[in-house]
This record gives C-alpha cells, sequence and structure tokens, in this order.
C-alpha cells in the first residue's frame, strides 16, 4: 500500500445502492479517476458523487458530519473492515495513500438487524439511542458544580472512565462483530458511569436495563472474539466489556427487583 | 432503571453459563487426561484406576453432573449460535478480519463444539460401552479396561478419529478457557495476557496429551 503523493490514481469502486430500506440493493460498479493520496476517503467518495451528479446519475448516500474523526457518523465497511484497514482510524481520517492506483475497493453499509439500511450506505443507528435512553445517564441531582477537591477520583479511574468515554458511538463494533453484538458500545457507555462516584451508585441496575434493551433490539451476542477492539476506531478495549458482565452479575444476584 | 428478565434469557446470563459450564468441564477433560496417565504405568495401573472409579457409587453423581454440565453447555450454544445468526440478516459481500482479533479458534467455536460432541457419542460407545473382558487382579474381579482400549486403537480409523477430535478439541478450549474467565468479567489487563497464553498451553496439553495416549495404545498393539 501507499503511494507518491503526487502521482494521481484510478480506482475501481464496488458500491452498495440501495433506494430505500424496502429495496433489495446490489453491489454496483464505480471507476473514479484522479484520485489524490492526500484526500480523504470520503473526499474520493465526494468526488465520486460529483462525477455522478454531472452524468445525471443518482449520488451515493453516506452519513457524515465533523469530518475530523469525532462525531461516529462516517460508518462505512471498506475492503470488508470497519472504516477500512488502518487501526483506530475512522472513514474520514483515512486517507487515499492507504491505497494503491488500479485498486478495487468494495463499499458497505454496516449490517446488522438493529441498524437496517435506510439508503446506500447510511443505515438507522438509532438503536444505540434507545439503549442510552435505557439507563446511560446519571438521574441523581447533581446541583450546582462542587468544590474541585469535594469528591476525589483516582487517576487510574479517571484515565479509565475517560477512555471509555472515547467511544463515538458510530457503531463500528457491531458491523466488526461476527454476531453483530453491541457489547463493546454498552459497557464503554456503561464503564465511564460505573468508573465514576457520581455514575457508579446506579451501576448494576444502569447494566441490567441497558443489556436488557440491548438484546431486545436484536443485537448478537459476543464470543470473546475481540475483532470488536480491533476495527475500533477509538481503540474500546475489551476490558470494558468484562467489567459490564461483572456489573450485569452483580445486578442479576443481588437486585431486589 | 429497571429490569423484569429472568437472568438466563438475557446475552449475559448466557455467555456465564456457558462460561461456568465450559471451565468446569475444562476441569473434567483435565481430570480424564491426568487419570488415563495410568495407562503409560501398565494394564494392571490402568484397570485398578478404572475399577476405583466405576466401583464408587458417586460415579452415578458426577455422572449425572457431567450429563447436566455438557447438556447446558449445548444448549445454550445453540441459543447463543441461532441468535448471533439472526443478528445479522444479511451477510456482507466482503468481510475481512483485522488479523488483531478474532483467532482461528475464536471463529470456528461452534464447529470444533459440534465434532467434540459427535466424538463424545463415538467415544463412549466404542470403550465405555465397549467389548467387555474380565480380569482378576490380586483377587478382584474387575473389567479388563485397558484391553478393550489397546484392542480399539489397532484400528487406524478409530485412532484418525480420536487424533481429529482430540486436536479439535484442543482448539475450542485455548479460544474457549480464557474466554470463560472474560465472561465472567474476571478481565484484569495483568493477567489477561497470561491467561490467554495458559488458554493456549491447556490446549496443547490436551491435544498433544490425549493423542500421545492414542498413539501409544496402538503401537502397544505391536505395530
Amino acid at each position: 500500500m501507499g503511494g507518491n503523493s503526487t502521482e494521481k490514481m484510478s480506482l475501481k469502486l464496488k458500491v452498495w445502492r440501495q433506494k430505500n430500506n424496502k429495496d433489495k440493493g446490489a453491489m454496483v460498479d464505480y471507476t473514479v479517476d484522479n484520485i489524490s493520496p492526500d484526500m480523504s476517503f470520503l473526499e474520493m467518495m465526494d468526488t465520486l458523487n460529483s462525477k455522478l451528479v454531472k452524468e445525471k446519475g443518482d449520488s451515493i448516500a453516506f452519513d457524515h458530519d465533523c469530518r475530523e474523526g469525532i462525531c461516529g457518523m462516517c460508518s462505512m465497511m471498506i475492503n470488508g473492515q470497519a472504516h477500512g484497514p488502518e487501526a483506530e482510524t475512522t472513514t474520514c481520517q483515512l486517507h487515499m495513500r492507504k491505497f494503491k492506483d488500479g485498486d478495487t475497493i468494495v463499499v458497505e453499509p454496516w449490517r446488522a438487524k438493529a441498524f437496517p439500511v435506510l439508503k446506500d450506505l447510511m443505515v438507522d443507528r438509532g438503536a444505540f439511542d434507545q439503549i442510552m435512553a435505557a439507563g446511560g445517564f446519571v438521574n441523581i441531582n447533581t446541583g450546582n458544580p462542587q468544590d474541585a477537591n469535594a469528591i476525589l477520583i483516582g487517576q487510574e479511574n479517571a484515565e479509565l472512565a475517560m477512555d471509555a468515554a472515547a467511544c463515538i458511538g458510530c457503531g463500528a463494533c457491531v458491523a466488526s462483530c461476527k454476531n453483530a453484538s453491541a457489547m463493546l458500545f454498552v459497557s464503554a457507555k456503561i464503564s465511564q458511569l460505573a468508573l465514576l462516584p457520581q455514575g457508579a451508585i446506579e451501576s448494576e441496575a444502569r447494566t441490567q436495563a441497558m443489556v436488557e434493551k440491548m438484546d431486545e433490539l436484536g443485537f448478537g451476542n459476543c464470543t470473546n472474539e475481540a475483532e470488536c477492539e480491533a476495527q475500533c476506531p477509538k481503540g474500546i478495549k475489551i476490558e470494558n466489556i468484562a467489567r459490564m458482565n461483572r456489573e450485569w452479575f452483580k445486578g442479576a444476584i443481588g437486585s431486589r427487583k | 432503571m429497571t429490569s423484569k428478565k429472568c437472568s438466563t434469557s438475557t446475552s449475559i446470563g448466557k455467555k456465564q453459563i456457558m462460561g461456568v459450564t465450559g471451565l468446569l468441564l475444562c476441569g473434567f477433560v483435565l481430570t480424564h487426561l491426568l487419570g488415563n496417565l495410568t495407562l503409560f504405568i501398565g494394564s494392571d495401573a490402568f484397570n485398578k484406576y478404572s475399577h476405583a472409579l466405576t466401583s464408587n457409587p458417586l460415579i452415578y453423581l458426577a455422572e449425572v453432573g457431567l450429563v447436566i454440565l455438557f447438556f447446558s453447555h449445548i444448549v445454550m450454544a445453540i441459543k447463543l449460535t441461532r441468535e448471533n445468526k439472526a443478528a445479522r440478516p444479511t451477510d456482507y459481500y466482503m468481510r475481512t478480519k483485522s488479523g488483531r482479533g478474532s483467532t482461528f479458534a475464536s471463529s470456528t467455536m461452534i464447529y470444533s463444539g459440534v465434532i467434540t460432541l459427535i466424538f463424545l457419542i463415538i467415544h463412549i460407545n466404542g470403550l465405555k460401552f465397549g467389548t467387555h473382558y474380565d480380569t482378576n487382579i490380586a483377587g478382584v474381579e474387575m473389567r479388563d479396561i485397558y484391553r478393550t482400549t489397546i484392542e480399539y486403537f489397532q484400528a487406524p480409523l478409530h485412532l484418525a478419529i480420536y487424533l481429529i477430535a482430540v486436536i479439535t478439541l484442543g482448539i475450542h478450549v485455548s479460544h474457549g478457557f480464557w474466554s470463560a474467565f472474560q465472561s465472567l468479567g474476571l478481565n484484569h489487563p495483568k493477567y489477561m495476557p497470561k491467561l490467554r497464553c495458559a488458554s493456549v498451553l491447556f490446549g496443547l496439553l490436551i491435544a498433544i496429551g490425549f493423542s500421545t495416549l492414542a498413539i501409544y495404545c496402538y503401537l502397544q498393539g505391536g505395530h
């Protein structure tokens, strides 16, 4: 991989096209020329869309927002991997220098029952919002900001909570898991709260409620393959899934409900 | 933030049942291997070991316990696999592993499990319910399971099936062992790398240990 930054590339693309969520959909072949190695993957997709519009064709629908790697919108399977081949990189931060002139690139939407395809590469990730609404918050009234030293938090827990909070909810974990499991996402959200004093109070009940919602929405089960961790653009660790399993077990045996 | 579901019907509950039953079955497999090492000592040692096990009335309780463990492990595996299939009704046109996550063992657990189950039936049928010979050791009448075992492994097909099965079982436990700890929430950054290494070593021990026993039995027949 890699190329001279001054050389323009021509690429063959196989892109999933689907008119709406009722349409059957199919892979469609495209060719795109004059791609600079310095372009991001989304800019390459923009170039293709410009060409399609000029040819009076229907542009390819895909999600994108910040293009800075922090919003979690640019969800695409690129050559069979969530966000493409580069570790800890979102699609918008993936550069075309990672591909070679003449390469064929396969672009597909996330595939999961809980993430129905809306159009082309866009999927409905509302299931994640439903999981968050089931318990991904702190119920207690925290009142006005307190003195910085009033609630002490160990450095290690603060760091771990921040690491878990780096999850951008893009859904790459679901997309890359062979079982379409959402456990990495759910465990990151549970961990970021469970590790801090304000969130720890309700941790067991929260875990029970979020896991129940996750199951209800039709996500698969975790088989501890760690492919989610490997393809997560934010490097969320499966250690969080173990924490969620612990919190769930404590709730399952200790809850009065 | 309330939950109304029974623990065993949730994804984590099922995984934890898989983990607990899997770990207990690992314990059984290890005990079985250690006990079978008496084969190397000789026919009397192996027959006496077998007699000590089968003449103990607690053996029935242990067998019922094993059946429950296997049954729970298999039922949960079937349920989880069906749910996992349903979670992705449309497959990808192209799916590539990152090379940083899943392994051959982790991605073939259901297949290695099915092979192990089929082998289990063949194994029990061929040895436990195999040809019955009697022997007398120091005035005690007992089954000559040593002779049954040696005779059984003289058939190259039996030996081949056994070798394939125990290698498959080794692959299965090499992922299953550490995976059980993860499912039970016992993941610690300090211990998990060592546990994953121990899991691979455990898989190797099972595969090599049982294979050596089977090859030894085959060679005892004068080959």
